[in-house]
């Protein structure tokens, strides 16, 4: 983990998430939160349970279920002088704000000249692995990554969801905040004193030298677990966080590429057009005569995501996909 | 729908010559655009508002200082009603550095948020939800600034239209959308793409979501100014959105280069009978309130103001390509 303090306390994703946008609307009134249930229920995932209680129902505030008008208002109100939250239940559900997110979000300030601020926060959850079907089993960070004028972030650890969290809330320019239904209850260390990080830095979650595994989210601590035992092997495999997807930061991702020189790159985008493939491709560029084998891409086959488990589980990448591709390479 | 149709014609005369000049002023430099425009000076697409200068004057006279709009593709017409400098919008037209967009719009994405002005824009409805937003933040900070989106009658088609005033019905924002309603969505007349019951009243689309609802004579500034300044001032204290239905005609095509080969000579014939560039300044003289030679001034002056315009443009220099790459966020580290 990158940061050096030793003050901790264990949290999980949720937990962290929900402080975290608490001390953000603590310290500025500007701050506030819509959605749909975002009040009483908290949210979708109940992240947000108890902010209504604590802030009013004027701060947190549920909104009709109109994609459209919850992010468009949203950046009306950015555009003005407040500093919006919106929460989007799915990232399947940002398809319903297309227009939005496409031909306004992510223009208005370049279009304009450049002479706007838009601090605008869009929460989405991707989700997989909950037997949820197609519609609510979708990671589309690439599809946001692909349109120039969105920041897009990827929370994947408790440290992520206050260190991106705050970054996303305080920064002038919209960001898309990607979570993980199946990743609110994992719990880690999280540093108790104020740190933000910045958007378009990469972590390295674990240091190893044998194989780089690039990996997002749930496919990180898939990758965690399979360095453990790959560990158990004699194999020394290297863990990269990419926190920010768009910016890319390519360079740690490659410096890591060419200590090792053999490369996994693992995502829950499906795997034509993903993440994973734009990732494989930076470092083929740039460390290509560092590199012992091809970068290896696992990702979602590219089917929407069945409902029954053994479909499920057949399409979407697990620990031993990752051992099996790291072993490929040694 | 109780206030249909009320005028209050207790206008002073210093805002009637007011709008009199903004009439002319939109007229003189849409057609100077298109002259420049059917010269190859100006690029891309052309979307003219003449013909419904009225509305946007009419409307933006009410409008206090602080308050927002949002414009659409036909967005020239708001601009300028909303006091934009002619320079800098001819300058973004030719594509000039000195443009209100640095360049980086065009004639359809002219903004100026110091002027409240949100931004025209290029998608039917799209303005409609950041004028939402706008409204919410304003009753957020405890303000009494009124948000208006411009739209035309093909944006009650369109989703963002009924999220955005179901959303400020539920939470009585002060939302006042002004529905210019110019008989044809794109070459398509207004009765191929709505429902008989609203094609002579399109207020009623406000209606499950408790705007209150006007309907005047687009045609007519003093009868648009006295609807908005009454939706604009009940939205301020606290009363909600409002809609207004603009009965109006664009005399050109949809866009520049458009033969209009879907309306009758007929039909044109009797709209331009109405318009408000030659009716008004003939009221106001009939009235007492100008003169000819007033007149014949406020003419000169602006088609001076125009043609300086027009040469401020032409001298502006093109951006700098290196310019394509600024702008996009608000701290350039941050970009890959």
């Amino acid at each position: 983990m990158s940061q050096t303090t030793t003050d901790t306390e264990e949290m999980t994703v949720r937990e962290t998430i929900n402080q975290t946008l608490a001390e953000e609307m603590e310290r500025d009134e500007r701050v506030y939160i819509q959605g749909i249930d975002v009040a009483g229920r908290g949210g979708t995932s109940s992240v947000l349970k108890g902010l209504d209680d604590e802030f009013g129902t004027d701060r947190v505030l549920n909104t009709p279920i109109s994609e459209v008008a919850m992010v468009g208002s949203g950046l009306g109100a950015s555009a003005t002088g407040m500093r919006p939250i919106v929460e989007v239940m799915y990232a399947g559900f940002l398809g319903v704000a297309g227009d939005q997110l496409l031909n306004q979000v992510s223009k208005m300030r370049y279009m304009f000249g450049g002479k706007l601020e838009l601090p605008l926060t869009i929460r989405t959850k991707n989700h997989m692995g909950a037997q949820a079907a197609a519609q609510h089993s979708q990671a589309l960070h690439h599809w946001l990554a692909g349109i120039p004028g969105l920041k897009v972030v990827c929370i994947s650890t408790p440290e992520d969801a206050k260190g991106l969290m705050k970054a996303a809330v305080r920064s002038d320019d919209p960001v898309i905040v990607f979570e993980h239904g199946n990743n609110y209850t994992r719990s880690g260390e999280v540093p108790t004193e104020e740190y933000i990080f910045d958007i378009g830095e990469a972590a390295v979650e674990r240091g190893g030298s044998d194989v780089t595994v690039v990996a997002t989210q749930v496919q990180l601590w898939n990758a965690l677990e399979a360095a453990e035992q790959l560990s158990e092997e004699g194999i020394s495999v290297e863990v990269v966080n990419p926190r920010t997807i768009s910016p890319l930061d390519t360079e740690t991702i490659v410096e890591s590429a060419r200590k090792t020189g053999r490369c996994v790159v693992v995502d829950e985008t499906p795997l034509s057009y993903g993440t994973q493939s734009h990732i494989a491709m930076e470092i083929s560029q740039e460390a290509f005569f560092s590199l012992d084998f091809p970068v290896q891409r696992l990702g979602v086959d590219d089917v929407p995501i069945p409902f029954s488990p053994p479909l499920e589980e057949e399409v979407v990448p697990d620990t031993n996909d990752i051992v099996e591709s790291v072993l490929s390479l040694t | 729908m109780s206030s249909k149709n009320r005028h209050q014609r207790d206008i002073d005369d210093t805002v009637r010559i007011d709008m009199l000049r903004t009439m002319l002023r939109i007229r003189e430099f849409e057609t100077e655009m298109r002259h420049k425009f059917a010269d190859g000076e100006v690029p891309g697409f052309l979307h003219l508002y003449i013909g419904q200068e009225a509305v946007a004057t009419g409307v933006c006279q009410a409008l206090d200082e602080d308050d927002y709009l949002t414009s659409t593709h036909r967005g020239h017409g708001h601009c300028v009603a909303r006091g934009l400098d002619t320079k800098k919008m001819a300058a973004e037209l030719y594509g000039r550095e000195t443009g209100y967009c640095n360049g980086k719009g065009g004639s359809m994405h002219i903004a100026d948020v110091t002027a409240g002005m949100l931004g025209a824009n290029g998608i039917v409805a799209g303005g409609i939800p950041i004028a939402t937003g706008a409204a919410l933040s304003a009753k957020m900070r405890g303000t009494d600034q009124v948000a208006v989106p411009f739209f035309g009658d093909g944006a009650p088609s369109q989703g963002a239209f009924h999220e955005s005033f179901n959303f400020a019905g539920t939470r009585e924002l002060p939302l006042v959308g002004i529905i210019e309603n110019n008989q044809y969505g794109e070459m398509s007349g207004i009765e191929e793409q709505h429902p008989e019951a609203t094609l002579d009243d399109m207020t009623l689309y406000g209606e499950p979501y408790e705007a209150d609802r006007y309907q005047v004579d687009g045609m007519d500034v003093e009868a648009v100014y006295a609807a908005a300044a009454e939706a604009i001032e009940n939205a301020r204290g606290g009363g909600g959105p409002a809609l207004i239905e603009c009965l109006t005609y664009r005399f050109v095509g949809h866009h520049e280069g458009d033969s209009k080969f879907y309306r009758s000579d007929e039909e044109e014939a009797e709209w331009e009978a109405r318009d408000p560039i030659d009716r008004y300044p003939e009221q106001l003289m009939d009235e007492g309130v100008l003169t000819e030679d007033e007149f014949a001034e406020i003419q000169a002056d602006i088609e001076q103001e125009i043609e300086d315009a027009v040469e401020f443009a032409r001298e502006s220099p093109f951006p700098d390509p290196s310019a394509a790459y600024e702008g996009l966020y608000s701290n350039q580290s941050e970009q890959a």
